[in-house]
């Protein structure tokens, strides 16, 4: 096992070892609600993130420009992200190790990774000089997609 | 044949087993589905955002429903069909929970919720079109159309976790009577 490799099982014992990890461990209910917030947040920010990255593309509210479109949908992109990551952190207490053995949660922490770096750089530069940018567009939809299609296969032990 | 009798009968063609029983087919099939989830109902919420006039306040509200409309509806294609096939898998254990009744009963108030603001308010739409904040029925049906689709996406949810399944007994009278439970007269 190399130091890195180490580092992330140790954290992920210790995670597991957490109140909050063994609180949601242990109920019943705690888990199914907690994935349904994470649900909702991924739908709001599916529709924040798609109708800027449609934009980009030349697609949907084509008569707006993409700095005020951008500049409308970044409370929702930004709100619904914090959410996300608020109840994801909650999840992975609860099953850390499982996590820490599936590759499609290491898909998705790289995709997420990816696209937090990219929404907050390269495309918020880009949405706000009002630059109509396909490659951008792309770019932004197949990572969140990635993360959202990492995020359904940890349920199936992938 | 009763309703359930039709189910029973899916139940048992040999591609609703196969669905439910292969490896990668079932967990892609869900997967398509959530993906579906982010873009038709993260347009509708883009939508409903727009009626309740929270955001997206300078674009007129014809052009949202116009230019989005036709990746909704592609979207809502696309999460039918995956979620025909998600109860062709495991159509008895859907047809007899409670959560999968209610999400029905729910998509179908969405449904009315959008055809009672087409018919209604929209049709006035040349009125208020570039209104910031719309007039009080537009923004009922967008904060009515954001609380179904959060109580759908609950319901959706939590159909994998059913707790009244009615494998799972005793359960309340009312409970098996709402989920359709078929119980054997218990012994003496």
């Amino acid at each position: 096992m190399n130091a890195v490799a180490e580092v992330l099982w140790h954290f992920a014992k210790w995670s597991e070892a957490t109140s909050l990890g063994r609180v949601i461990r242990n109920s019943e209910y705690a888990f199914p609600m907690i994935e349904f917030v994470h649900l909702v947040a991924l739908a709001v920010i599916g529709g924040a993130v798609l109708v800027v990255d449609m934009r980009l593309l030349g697609l949907g509210l084509k008569k707006t420009p993409v700095a005020q479109l951008a500049k409308d949908a970044q409370p929702y992109v930004t709100g619904s992200l914090i959410v996300m990551l608020m109840t994801g952190i909650a999840l992975y207490t609860s099953e850390a190790t499982k996590c820490y053995a599936s590759v499609a949660f290491w898909i998705k922490m790289v995709s997420l990774l990816l696209a937090m770096i990219f929404t907050y750089t390269v495309k918020r530069t880009i949405a706000a000089r009002d630059l109509e940018n396909k490659v951008v567009g792309v770019l932004s939809i197949l990572l969140w997609f990635g993360v959202a299609w990492g995020g359904r296969w940890i349920g199936f032990g992938g | 044949m009763s309703l359930l009798g039709v189910v029973k009968a899916i139940a048992d063609q040999p591609w609703s087993v196969e669905l439910h029983e292969s490896l990668y087919g079932y967990p892609i099939v869900e997967s398509v589905h959530v993906w579906a989830l982010c873009l038709f109902v993260g347009l509708t919420i883009v939508l409903d955002l727009r009626l309740t006039g929270l955001t997206f306040r300078t674009v007129p509200v014809s052009e949202v429903v116009r230019r989005i409309l036709p990746w909704q509806i592609a979207g809502f294609i696309v999460m039918v069909i995956s979620g025909v096939l998600l109860f062709y898998a495991i159509p008895v254990r859907s047809y007899q929970n409670i959560f999968f009744r209610v999400k029905i009963v729910l998509l179908i108030v969405a449904g009315i919720n959008v055809w009672v603001f087409n018919s209604g308010v929209y049709r006035r739409i040349q009125s208020w079109d570039t209104d910031p904040i719309p007039p009080a029925r537009a923004r009922f049906a967008g904060f009515a159309s954001l609380a179904l689709w959060v109580l759908i996406i609950f319901c959706g949810r939590m159909i994998a976790y059913n707790w009244f399944d009615c494998d799972k007994q005793p359960q309340p009278q009312v409970i098996n009577t709402l989920a359709g439970c078929e119980l054997e007269a218990s012994a003496p």
